[in-house]
C-alpha cells in the first residue's frame, strides 16, 4: 500500500499539558491546560462551544470551554466525573498530558445579544457551558443591555463557581441562585430554577434567553418562557446528545434532523420545541 | 433521459461475451484491484477477483422479506441478479479503520494519523442504486463542513463499472426512489449485457476519460442507435417487472409528524433490534470509536467501526440509552432514512436496494412499514 497523505486534524487530536487542577466541587474539577500547537486557530473559539478531550488509552467526550482559549492556549474545562473517560480526565495531575479535538459546534448566538436583556438559566453543570458567556457579559466588549442569570444546583454543596458568581455579580450580573435542598443554615432560595423566574419582572420582547441543564429543566425553563411572552426564537437550548466524532460522521448525536454536534449544541426553541416533547427521541 | 441522436451513440461499443475476460485483464494491467461480484457461502457478496471466472456465471438470486437464495438462471448470465448482502460501502467506508496511534514519551505523548490507503480500485458491476448510495455517501463525508480524507482518497482512486440491471429482484424498488434501474451518472464505464438465443453480448458505454483508457486496447466495435436500443430494451424491462414499491409523497414530513403513531408499537413487536438492517445497507454512515493500549501502556490506538442506531450504547447518555425501546429505535432508522436525511444532505437516505427487506430475520419491509405509518398518520 502506498502511504498517502493523512486524515485532517478534525479527527487528530491536539497535545494540551494540564496546568492546574483542582476539585471545585465534590466529584467535579476544574482543569486548566495548556496546548502546545495551534494556540491560534483555538483563540477562535466562541462561548458555547466545546472541545473532544482525549485521556490517554481511554476514550474521548464532549467538554465545553468553561474559560475560552487565550492567545497562549490556556484554556479550562469543568469536568464532573462520572464514567471512565473522565475519570481519567479529572485523574491526571499537574504536568500530565490529554488529548483535544475542536473548537466543535455553533456555541450561543453572541451577535444576537446587543441591545438586549439576557437572561440566563442553568441547572447543575449547565452553568459550565454557560460561564464563558456571563463572562463576556460581564467583562468583555458586550452591547447587551442587562444580565441575569438564575442558576439552580442541588444543594448548596453543589454549587459551582462561587467565586466567579461574586465577580459577576460586583461587575453587575443579576444572580439569583437556587437549590433542590438544604439544611437551615442555607438563607437562599430554595425551589427548581424555573420558579425564581416568576419573581423577576422581564421585558419579554427585549429578552434573549441562554439555557443550559437537565432536558426537563431546559422544557419546563422553555415553556415558562413562552408563557412570559419571550419569543421562541429568543430561547437557545444547548443539547446533549451522546457523541463519537463531534464532526457530522458518527451519527450518534442525531436530535430528528439535526445533528447536535455541528448544528448545535446550542438551538433556538422554534426549531426543536416539536422534537423535545417526543420520548426518546 | 436518453435521446436517440445518432451523435448519442459515440460513445457506446459492443465487446461479445468472449472478449469479456479482456476487460478484466486490461483493469489488473492497469494496476486496478477488481473488485467483483462473486458467490461466497451461498450468496453473492463482493469481493477481489482474479478472472472472469469467479463472476457468478449463470446464477440468480431469489429475494423476498426476510429470505435470500441462489438460483440457476437458464442461461450463463455473468449479472443476472441483484444486489447481495455486500455492498461498496464495505471498500469506500470500511467496517473497521484505524484512525491514529499515539505513544507515550517524556512529558507525554505523540499522536500520529493512520496511513491513507490509495490503492487503485475497479468496482465491477456496480448498479444503479449502489451508485446512488455512493453519491449519499459522498455528501455525507465530502461535502460538509468537515471532509473524510480516507474516504476522499479511496473515492478517488476508485473506477466505477457500472451494470445496468436486466433483472430486478422482488424486494427492489429503485424506480419508486428514482435512482435505478437504468444508470444514468457517475459511472466510469456503464455495461448492459444482452443474451438472445444465439448470442451474449455486451453494451460498453464508455463515459469519461478513465474508463476510456482501460477500454483502449479490447475488442469493441461501435454500438450504433441498434446497441442503445437494445441496451434501453433491458432497463426497460426491468423497469416493468418491478412490482415493489414505496410512496414517497410527503414522507418527509409524514414521518416527523408522527412519532407517536402506533404502528412504531406494532413493528417493534417484531423487530430483534439485530441491526442487520444497519449492516447491510449502502447508505448508513454510522461508526463509533474504541481507544486501546498494548500491554506495555505505551502505545494507545483509536479504531473506528460501524455502528448502529439499533445498539443500545449508540445512544448512551449519562449512563443510559436516550433510546431504550425498540420501537425508539426502528423509528429513528426508518425516520432518518426516509424523512431526516432530506433535512440533513438534501436527498432520501434509501435508494430501494431492497437489502434490509431481504436480510431482515423478521421479514420486516420498509415499505409496507412506511405504508402502514401514511394509514391513521398525523397530517
Ligand atoms: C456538547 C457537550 C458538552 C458537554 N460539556 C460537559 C462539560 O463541560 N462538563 C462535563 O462534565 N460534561 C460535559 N458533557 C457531558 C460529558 O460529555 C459526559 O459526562 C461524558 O461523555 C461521560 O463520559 P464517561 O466516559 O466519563 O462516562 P460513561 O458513562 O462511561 O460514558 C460512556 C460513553 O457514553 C457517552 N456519554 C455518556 N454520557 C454522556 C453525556 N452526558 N453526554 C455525551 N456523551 C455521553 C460518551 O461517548 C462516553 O464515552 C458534555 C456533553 C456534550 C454533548
Ligand atoms: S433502507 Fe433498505 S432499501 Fe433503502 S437503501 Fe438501505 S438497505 Fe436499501
Ligand atoms: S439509520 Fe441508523 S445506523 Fe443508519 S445512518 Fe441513520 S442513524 Fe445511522
Ligand atoms: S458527534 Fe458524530 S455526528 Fe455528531
Amino acid at each position: 500500500m502506498k502511504q498517502g497523505h493523512h486524515q485532517t486534524h478534525d479527527s487528530i487530536p491536539a497535545i494540551a499539558t494540564v496546568k492546574t487542577k483542582r476539585w471545585e466541587i465534590e466529584g467535579v474539577a476544574i482543569i486548566d491546560v495548556k496546548l502546545s500547537t495551534n494556540q491560534r486557530a483555538w483563540a477562535q473559539s466562541k462561548p458555547g462551544q466545546f472541545a473532544m478531550l482525549y485521556g490517554f488509552g481511554v476514550g474521548e467526550i464532549p467538554i465545553s470551554f468553561s474559560t475560552l482559549p487565550s492567545a497562549e492556549g490556556r484554556v479550562s474545562f469543568t469536568i464532573r466525573r462520572t464514567g471512565a473517560v473522565s475519570a481519567a480526565l479529572t485523574r491526571i495531575k499537574c504536568g500530565g498530558v490529554i488529548g483535544m479535538r475542536g473548537p466543535f459546534g455553533n456555541g450561543w448566538p453572541i451577535e444576537q445579544l446587543a441591545g438586549r436583556d439576557v437572561v440566563i438559566i442553568a441547572g447543575g453543570l449547565g452553568v459550565a457551558p454557560l460561564r464563558p458567556v456571563i463572562d463576556y457579559l460581564a467583562f468583555g466588549r458586550s452591547d447587551a443591555n442587562r444580565a441575569t442569570l438564575f442558576y439552580g444546583a442541588r444543594e448548596p454543596a453543589a454549587i459551582l463557581y462561587t467565586k466567579d458568581i461574586e465577580r459577576w455579580r460586583n461587575a453587575g450580573v443579576d444572580v439569583h441562585t437556587t437549590v433542590d435542598t438544604a439544611s437551615h443554615d442555607w438563607r437562599g432560595n430554595v425551589g427548581v430554577v424555573t420558579s425564581l423566574l416568576s419573581g423577576v419582572p422581564l421585558d419579554s420582547e427585549n429578552t434573549v434567553a441562554l439555557i443550559c441543564g437537565p432536558e426537563i429543566m431546559m422544557r419546563y425553563a422553555a415553556e415558562a418562557l413562552k408563557d412570559a411572552g419571550v419569543s421562541d426564537e429568543d430561547v437557545w437550548l444547548s443539547l446533549e446528545r451522546n457523541m463519537k466524532c463531534a464532526i457530522g460522521f458518527c451519527g450518534h448525536c442525531q436530535f430528528g434532523p439535526a445533528f447536535i454536534c455541528k448544528d448545535g449544541p446550542a438551538f433556538a426553541y422554534d426549531q426543536i420545541r416539536s422534537n423535545l416533547f417526543v420520548r426518546e427521541l | 433521459m436518453r435521446t436517440f441522436d445518432d451523435d448519442d451513440t459515440n460513445h457506446l461499443f459492443i465487446l461479445e461475451r468472449a472478449g469479456f475476460g479482456a476487460l478484466i485483464e486490461a483493469l489488473s494491467d492497469a494496476e486496478y484491484e477488481v473488485i467483483a461480484p462473486t458467490i461466497r457461502d451461498g450468496a453473492i457478496i463482493y469481493d477481489a477477483i482474479i478472472s472472469e471466472v469467479d463472476l457468478p456465471s449463470g446464477w440468480a438470486d431469489d429475494q423476498q422479506a426476510g429470505r435470500y437464495k441462489l438460483k440457476r438462471r437458464n442461461d450463463e448470465a455473468l449479472f443476472g441478479y441483484a444486489v447481495g448482502p455486500h455492498s461498496w460501502k464495505k471498500y469506500l467506508h470500511p467496517p473497521e479503520q484505524l484512525l491514529w496511534r499515539a505513544k507515550k514519551k517524556e512529558g507525554g505523548f505523540d499522536i500520529h494519523a493512520a496511513p491513507i490507503d490509495t490503492r487503485k480500485r475497479a468496482f465491477l458491476g456496480v448498479r444503479a442504486c449502489e451508485i446512488a448510495a455512493i453519491e449519499i455517501q459522498d455528501r455525507v463525508f465530502l461535502r460538509g463542513p468537515h471532509i473524510d480524507e480516507a474516504y476522499r482518497a479511496r473515492r478517488e482512486n476508485t473506477l466505477i463499472i457500472a451494470v445496468n440491471c436486466g433483472d430486478p429482484a422482488a424486494t427492489c424498488f429503485c424506480v419508486s426512489m428514482s435512482t435505478g434501474p437504468a444508470v444514468r451518472s457517475g459511472y466510469d464505464i456503464a455495461i448492459t449485457e444482452i443474451i438472445s438465443e444465439d448470442r451474449h453480448h455486451f453494451v460498453i458505454d464508455a463515459a469519461g476519460d478513465a474508463g476510456r483508457t482501460v477500454l483502449k486496447h479490447l475488442p469493441l466495435r461501435p454500438a450504433g442507435k441498434k446497441g442503445l436500443q437494445a441496451a434501453e430494451a433491458v432497463t426497460a424491462h426491468a423497469q416493468q417487472q418491478m412490482k415493489r414499491s414505496l410512496d414517497t409523497d410527503g414522507l418527509q414530513a409524514l414521518l416527523q409528524n408522527n412519532a407517536d403513531h402506533p404502528q412504531w408499537d406494532n413493528v417493534a413487536s417484531r423487530c430483534l433490534s439485530c441491526t442487520n438492517c444497519t449492516a447491510v445497507c449502502p447508505t448508513c454512515f454510522c461508526t463509533t470509536v474504541e481507544d486501546h493500549t498494548d500491554l506495555s501502556g505505551e502505545n494507545a490506538e483509536r479504531v473506528q467501526h460501524w455502528d448502529s442506531c439499533f445498539s443500545g450504547s449508540f445512544s448512551e447518555l449519562g449512563g443510559a440509552p436516550v433510546r431504550r425501546s425498540t420501537k425508539s429505535r426502528y423509528r429513528q432508522w426508518m425516520t432518518h432514512k426516509l424523512s431526516t436525511w432530506i433535512d440533513q444532505f438534501g436527498t432520501s437516505g434509501c435508494v430501494g436496494c431492497g437489502r434490509c427487506i431481504a436480510w431482515c430475520p423478521a421479514g420486516i419491509d420498509i415499505t409496507e412499514e412506511a405504508a402502514a405509518i401514511r394509514k391513521g398518520a398525523n397530517s
